[in-house]
């Protein structure tokens, strides 16, 4: 009764691309929204985004970055093997219309988030500059799949192994510097990074999307774990969202939420890393 | 033996012994003290009992078996009207319903219908052989899609079923059982038994889907037009949790109860070996009065908590949690902190909760309620130092399928609006339990998808 991965593709050493035979999701799901799934029958709810799907073959394709213990069990994962749970879509899709010039932002791990949306402003008609900024090159990812669909795609690396040298920030700051008009930034990544695009675009006064990632547990809008403040108003990421004006969103308060169980997190990656180790010398 | 004006006493942990552990507090009676009791009962021919009972068990019948000591015709009587008796034995409100309605009652303690409905049906789960359950579902019968696997949606599939449809039940979540799941806690309801229970539901050719989102992965529209169900029961329950609107209530550290509960019973929180977090502190406190307030007091307990505190607005009086509940919390050691309603959540500079801020109140006018309304006693601010809050005053319908379904008429607070048959604006499709009635209890869901069952099968039948 589990879900079957049919593909596994290693993107970097803690990067893993699945894609997961599951045509209740596949069916109705699109950009922007998000899956949670359970590894085995004892795992935790993990949410992800959707980085892809195949309605005709049913099958989903979410993109991990290894960080909790849940995440690197799902890493280790091989084709042909099933995930005890595979829920969704769930949040609302991006609005995908033609807004004129649109600047899509991933970082990390929302590099995955943000390729069907930049595929989808593409097709919708827009004008696309595409930013992918991570620590370094060897967590790029999909580089040629967003470069197939922006009309210019810039990258940003902290440690300038590829790219511009900085962070995805710099690269937008050189674009608004050059004098490109903007209809609208969307921007996906560490809350931190959506944090600091804001304040960035809000001085240029910038329509600015993000979509938020606070804890989770149900994803259905059952548990209020996800509530973020926009607009001073309390709103369930998963249900209300999980995108909103990135100039109204408390940033402070989802950066603090989100810290809410890093020391059992980091126990817990400590506990699986060293219970991992001893079954690969098994 | 003893005073016959009082109910035989069901041996429960001791307080000072389940403070510690998440077993079952209430252990149930055995053979001996099921057949003393079965025996106050005093037959009645008008059976008032019955009229308090949402689904019309045939209470005297079943209690007769008991005294006669056939435990296995008793659950057959019981199955016949409540699929999940082990269930209701555990977490009906009977003083508020067949109990109250008991003769015996009038002068002393009625008959404890209650725990004999679990006797019977717990005595038939661990002694007999699983009863052959009649699988008659007809393969060319219509199809029925049943949105939400909690007590209206388990009792409707298996309703329908028994009348030989083709049922599907679709559960957003990874485990079917609804609020029994996720909301009861072990010690009060263990999850054992509601799979048990959902296990003779799929014996009888009920099939469940988990991870079924109705509203996200499939609407009710999809699901008639492309589906081929004839009709729709949606069963989704009263899971969006309201929260009070104070400052500070986002902090870390402050928790609905949903997710306070869901994290420690579906997701397992309460096994020190689960892979999922929960926070109690040292300190912690559980704002509102009902039975889903005690549950998450005694779970914070359980999990460690040195005190537990209980903030009421209202009186112990009026309180809307069952009675063994109430007495359960104290006994405990859950502080009632009655009278007393919270004006805000203080914060700490790292972002957690340091306490509540509080008022007392007073009981004025009774409201629409007819229960007292509060109001703040001037000048009674103070100050409740806690590690964390948790937020039991309530819960709206869950939106996804109102939001999902053109023309499907709701009223202010979002509850789908339906016909005395429980047939809503949308031909072929019914609600029932708390998506329709606002948060109420198991039985009265179950009663809800009883109805809409037969409902369905009216319906289906003047649709040849």
């Amino acid at each position: 009764m589990g879900y079957k991965i049919i593909r596994k593709k290693v993107l970097s050493p803690t990067v893993k691309e699945f894609e997961i035979v599951a045509p209740l999701v596949a069916r109705r799901a699109q950009p922007g929204q998000f899956v949670v799934l359970r590894v085995d029958a004892d795992g935790e709810r993990i949410p992800l985004t959707i980085a892809d799907y195949d309605r005709q073959r049913g099958t989903v394709v979410i993109i991990v970055q290894e960080l909790g213990a849940g995440t690197k069990k799902l890493g280790r994962l091989e084709q042909g093997e099933e995930l005890a749970d595979f829920a969704g879509p769930m949040g609302n899709p991006t609005h995908l219309h033609n807004l004129g010039k649109v600047v899509v932002i991933g970082g990390g791990v929302g590099i995955a988030a943000i390729w069907p949306i930049v595929r989808g402003m593409k097709q919708a008609g827009n004008h696309v500059t595409t930013i992918i900024g991570a620590k370094t090159e060897s967590l790029l990812i999909l580089v040629d799949e967003l470069a197939g669909y922006s009309d210019e795609l810039v990258v940003a690396t902290d440690d300038g192994s590829r790219g511009v040298q900085g962070f995805v920030t710099t690269a937008l700051q050189a674009i608004i510097d050059r004098g490109q008009a903007i209809d609208q930034v969307l921007a996906v990544g560490p809350a931190i990074m959506m944090k600091t695009v804001a304040d960035l675009t809000r001085k240029y006064n910038i329509k600015t999307i993000v979509s938020l990632n606070p804890i989770m547990v149900d994803g259905t809008g059952m548990c209020g774990a996800c509530r973020v403040s926009v607009g001073g108003a309390t709103r369930f990421a998963c249900a209300d969202g999980p995108e909103f004006d990135a100039h109204q969103v408390d940033f402070d308060l989802l950066l603090s939420r989100l810290a809410m169980y890093r020391q059992r997190e980091r126990d817990d990656v400590e506990k699986f890393e060293h219970e991992g180790g001893c079954k690969v010398h098994e | 033996m003893s005073d016959r004006r009082k109910k035989n006493s069901m041996p429960e942990q001791s307080p000072a012994e389940r403070r510690r552990n998440f077993a079952e507090v209430a252990l149930g009676y055995d053979a001996e003290t099921a057949r003393c009791e079965a025996a106050r009962c005093l037959q009645c021919k008008t059976s008032p009992c019955r009229q308090g009972c949402p689904v019309e068990v045939d209470i005297p019948g079943f209690i007769l078996h008991i005294r006669n000591g056939d435990f296995a015709a008793a659950n057959e009587d019981l199955l016949r009207y409540n699929a999940l008796p082990a269930v209701c034995g555990r977490v009906c409100p009977q003083e508020d319903q067949c109990e109250k309605l008991c003769v015996l009652g009038k002068n002393g303690e009625p008959v404890a219908i209650g725990r004999l409905e679990r006797f019977a049906a717990d005595y038939a789960r661990e002694n007999l052989p699983p009863a052959p359950v009649a699988n008659v579902v007809r393969p060319d019968a219509p199809r029925v899609a049943i949105v939400g696997s909690g007590p209206a949606g388990v009792t409707a599939a298996g309703e329908l079923a028994k009348m030989g449809y083709r049922v599907t039940v679709f559960e957003a979540l990874h485990m079917p059982g609804g609020v029994l799941m996720y909301g009861i806690p072990e010690f009060r309801l263990p999850k054992a038994i509601v799979q048990h229970e959902i296990g003779a539901l799929r014996a009888m050719g009920v099939e469940i889907v988990s991870n079924a989102i109705v509203g996200k992965s499939i609407t009710v529209d999809e699901l008639m037009n492309e589906e081929g169900y004839q009709a729709v029961f949606i069963g989704t329950g009263a899971g969006l949790p309201y929260f009070m609107g104070i400052p500070g209530e986002n902090a870390n550290g402050v928790f609905s109860a949903n997710e306070f509960l869901t994290r420690s019973n579906l997701m397992q929180a309460w096994r020190a070996d689960s892979p999922t977090p929960i926070f109690v502190g040292r300190r912690s406190a559980v704002v509102g009065g009902g039975n889903v307030a005690m549950d998450a007091a005694r779970t914070a307990v359980r999990l460690g908590a040195e005190e537990v505190f209980l903030v009421y607005r209202r009186s112990r009086q009026e309180m809307p949690a069952r009675h063994e509940e109430i007495d359960h919390a104290l006994e405990e050691g859950v502080i009632f902190r009655t009278l007393t309603n919270p004006t805000a959540v203080r914060v700490d500079d790292r972002g957690w909760v340091s306490g509540l801020e509080c008022v007392e109140m007073e009981l004025g006018e009774p409201d629409e309620s007819g229960r007292r309304r509060p109001v703040v006693k001037p000048g009674s601010e103070h100050f409740l130092p806690v590690d964390s809050v948790i937020m039991a005053i309530g819960q709206g319908p869950n939106p996804l399928v109102q939001s999902t379904t053109p023309n499907l008429r709701v009223n202010r607070w979002n509850n789908i609006w339906t016909d005395e048959n429980g047939m809503t604006s949308r031909p072929g499709v019914f609600a029932g339990g708390d998506v329709v009635t606002g948060a109420a209890t198991v039985i009265l869901a179950m009663g809800a998808g009883k109805r809409a069952a037969q409902a369905i099968d009216r319906y289906l039948r003047e649709q040849k």
